[in-house]
């Protein structure tokens, strides 16, 4: 064995972001993952069937022919999987699936609630076709309950969950979003590890089971502290921007470069004891102001941070944002460039421990991606292959696996149950 | 009795602060025995970290550190005495998994390396966690949580785009990374228990935050863009935080759902032809606003959630803790569990991630420090006497 997955088949249904990811990681530890969309309905990460400006990226920023095949977050979603389609909707699709079920291990998905049982392919109708089959269902609050039914995308889920209401500049300010949509590969990491724990389970007594995940609680687990402090103390958290309850100074200072994104740059410092303030000092020089009584505290340094925040980035601001980071590290204080993302792909450290990946794609080229969640020394996370174009494997998993003749599927392609050209209204969430 | 997912897992947790924790937490609630050794003494340092019953800080009572520990034993082992050393190894011999998050280096210091325990117990999974990895130039750098949003890269993308980046609440990167690091460590010990050869895994919280956080890192490497903070917007529009008659709600409309809202508000602002296609709303999102705040301004936050999901529209509530604690569907699926503590008497706490059909989760409670010490030693062969003497020469 290569990998710690193999021999595992997994039928994924994962749609958008948190359900793809989850495919992914079982996919990256080496799971033979068959993404399942249709020509009817493919997956919305995607994009749309028409490319629209600013809306996704591109390699090289070009949509190209097929737009479908190529958006970026797509591949990175989606590497290491095979991909079929085929139309659920139809009973010769369903009947289809099943046999694909039999010699299948896992199910996934993240519809809306009620999609599977529609397809009749719930978890009762699954387990009737596969009884050891481990099935994971993720709608957007979990499949019981009043609001069951209610839908949600990985943004929704940081309001839900609660961190957003506990994330802003200040009380006032409002809550703040985060730059992408944190609940998606949150809840789609707490299911790949629910799902081994599933398959470890089922190795050791021959069960499988159903997993129905709530995005919005397993995100909310995230915020614990918060949550205990409730419970116990019933004290809602402030939003306090960059600050500390604890530490000061600490936050985010504005370095030498533009006033705008994406030529601002930024470095945060946090600043934990007495000594380290002594620290920070000489880094800085120890200028006048430093030596002032009010700083000289921690508790002083809390309650004059205004201040403080707006001397220290009269320093920062003679200064590039990556330099301000190795000096006050040299001097032993925790401080970090706020990286953009061109900053992260050209970094020195990454690039020594060798974090970037590549792989080649018939439709896109060469890419890169970035490393896996974590390496594993003697079986280590690869690129096999990029995501799959729309249908790419149908010749495999049903020539090959499922045994079907050229003139069946060629019957299929007919009546549009599989194909690999998407038909309009395919991208139907755009 | 039900069994559970890992019951027959046996982890050694030489753990601390957050991101270790979480990960040996997730691996505890799946039923596994985890055992967490702490330093005699003072143990793990969130036993010091609030929040605190009733504000009072108290070692075993810090709500952080139970959330982090539920279903854990813990025994106290000082690592720095040959003895306590020569007890570990002990310990290592007879476990599936072990799980620590020291600097890089310190294992090794110790004699515990992943080469030495290999040898001992060839089967072990060892998952080491670290701020930035066991090598490169950032190795011995000093992290605190906003140094790992920072360096995550999800900090330069989240906030408004003329003020500074923003952190998220909490402890977002650590938690993040015991989380994914658990997922990395079950695959380890799947194929452990498949081969019978365990392996190091290694995990840093950059790292993971860095193959986490995706987009800024794809668009650079895609097409060489840069991603920049859009405040409460998104890609597409409407989609992020709006406010309402009395709090925050959010909305996240494609296309389709962008037709039912237009339904729901149904007013000739909202039917304007101008912002009736995605790309129309994404040119003209002031447009969007003002169409949409009319109607938001009328309605509370519960009106508009369940009006909106009634159509199937995925409106959502900015919740806070007190929100959460009251929410409907987190108490239909037992999402809080009521839990007795010897130092807090009853906690709510919140529970498992999913519900599983075969295997419940294993909530239990966190360890009083040094707890489990006679169990799990009278186990190795030691007697009352010994740990006596053991605890006289500061091993435990």
């Amino acid at each position: 064995m290569k990998l710690p997955l193999e021999g595992i088949r997994v039928l994924d249904h994962g749609m958008i972001w948190a359900g793809p990811w989850l495919g992914k990681l079982l996919a990256d530890f080496g799971a033979e993952v068959i993404k399942v969309e249709s020509i009817q309905v493919f997956d919305m990460s995607r994009g749309p069937i028409v490319a629209i400006p600013g809306v996704a990226i591109y390699p090289g920023g070009d949509p190209g022919e097929k737009s479908y095949n190529r958006r970026a977050v797509f591949h990175y979603w989606n590497q290491n999987k095979y991909g079929i389609t085929l139309d659920l909707t139809r009973p010769r699709a369903v009947d289809i699936y099943q046999r694909l079920v039999k010699i299948s291990d896992v199910v996934t998905e993240n519809f809306p609630p009620g999609v599977m049982r529609k397809f009749g392919l719930d978890y009762p109708a699954l387990r009737e076709v596969k009884p050891d089959i481990i099935m994971l269902s993720m709608p957007g609050y979990g499949a019981s309950g009043p609001e069951k039914d209610y839908r949600a995308f990985g943004m929704s889920q940081e309001q839900m969950c609660g961190i957003a209401a506990l994330t802003g500049y200040s009380q006032e300010a409002g809550p703040m979003k985060s730059g992408m949509d944190y609940g998606d590969p949150t809840a789609g990491a707490f299911a790949a590890g629910l799902i081994m724990a599933a398959l470890h389970y089922r190795r050791r007594t021959g069960k499988g089971q159903w997993i129905d995940v709530s995005q919005s609680e397993a995100t909310s687990l995230l915020i614990g502290e918060a949550l205990m402090d409730y419970t116990m103390n019933r004290r809602i958290w402030q939003r306090m921007g960059n600050r500390h309850p604890s530490m000061a100074p600490h936050g985010c200072y504005r370095c030498r470069g533009g006033e705008q994104p994406p030529d601002d740059r930024w470095v945060v410092i946090a600043v934990s004891s007495d000594e380290e303030w002594q620290n920070l000092c000489s880094a800085m020089g120890n200028p006048t102001w430093a030596k002032d009584e009010r700083f000289a505290t921690t508790l002083g340094r809390l309650k004059n941070c205004e201040e403080l925040d707006r001397l220290i980035e009269g320093w920062t601001i003679q200064h590039d944002h990556y330099e301000v980071m190795q000096i006050l590290q040299r001097a032993g204080v925790a401080a970090g460039a706020v990286l953009s993302g061109q900053e992260i792909v050209e970094d020195t450290h990454l690039k020594e421990r060798g974090f970037f990946q590549t792989g080649t794609h018939s439709e896109v080229g060469k890419v890169t991606h970035p490393g896996p969640i974590a390496r594993l020394s003697k079986t280590p996370v690869t690129i096999r292959n990029l995501a799959p174009a729309l249908g790419e494997h149908n010749e495999y998993v049903f020539g090959e696996l499922l045994g079907m003749s050229r003139e069946e599927m060629s019957a299929l392609e007919r009546e549009q149950i599989i194909g690999a050209a998407p038909l309009p209204g395919a991208d139907r969430l755009y | 009795m039900q069994e559970h997912a890992l019951s027959d897992v046996r982890v050694l947790d030489l753990t601390w602060h957050i991101a270790g924790p979480y990960c040996t937490k997730l691996l505890a609630g799946l039923g596994a025995d985890v055992v967490k050794i702490e330093r005699p003494g003072g143990g793990d340092p969130t036993r010091r970290t609030g929040p605190f019953l009733k504000d009072e800080p108290h070692p075993e009572r810090s709500g952080l550190f139970h959330h982090l520990n539920t279903g854990k034993k813990s025994i106290t082992l000082n690592l720095k005495t040959a003895s306590g050393v020569n007890i570990f190894r002990e310990l290592v011999r007879d476990v599936d998994i072990l799980v620590e998050n020291f600097r890089p280096g310190v294992m090794a210091s110790f004699g515990l390396d992943y080469e030495t325990l290999d040898k001992l117990n060839p089967r072990l999974v060892m998952t080491s966690i670290s701020n930035f990895g066991s090598s490169g130039p950032y190795r011995d750098y000093k992290m605190t949580e906003i140094v790992a949003d920072a360096m995550g890269g999800l900090m330069y993308v989240s906030g408004e785009p003329d003020r500074q980046p923003l952190k998220q609440a909490g402890s977002q990167a650590q938690y993040q990374t015991g989380l994914n690091t658990f997922v990395a460590t079950i695959a380890a010990l799947y194929y452990a228990n498949e081969t019978g050869i365990g392996q190091h895994v290694e995990s840093s919280i950059m790292e993971t935050m860095n193959s986490v956080v995706q987009y800024p890192v794809i668009a650079y490497l895609y097409q060489e863009t840069i991603e920049t903070r859009r405040g409460n917007v998104g890609m597409i529009h409407p989609w992020g935080i709006y406010f309402c008659k009395d709090g925050y709600i959010g909305i996240a409309a494609t296309s389709p759902l962008w037709q039912q809202l237009v339904d729901l508000i149904d007013t000739p602002e909202i039917r304007d032809e101008k912002i009736s296609t995605l790309l129309g709303r994404i040119l003209d999102r002031d447009a969007v606003d003002a169409a949409l705040y009319p109607w938001l301004m009328d309605h509370t936050r519960e009106e508009i959630y369940h009006a909106g999901q009634k159509k199937g529209i995925p409106f959502s509530l900015v919740r806070t803790p007190e929100d959460l604690l009251n929410a409907p569907q987190y108490r239909a699926r037992g999402f809080w569990v009521e839990v007795e503590h010897p130092e807090m008497d009853r906690l709510t706490c919140p529970g498992a991630p999913a519900l599983m059909s075969e295997t419940p989760w294993q909530m239990g409670r966190a360890p009083l420090l040094g707890e489990h010490n006679e169990e799990v030693y009278s186990k190795l062969g030691y007697t009352k006497d010994d740990l006596v003497k053991l605890r006289e020469r500061g091993v435990i």
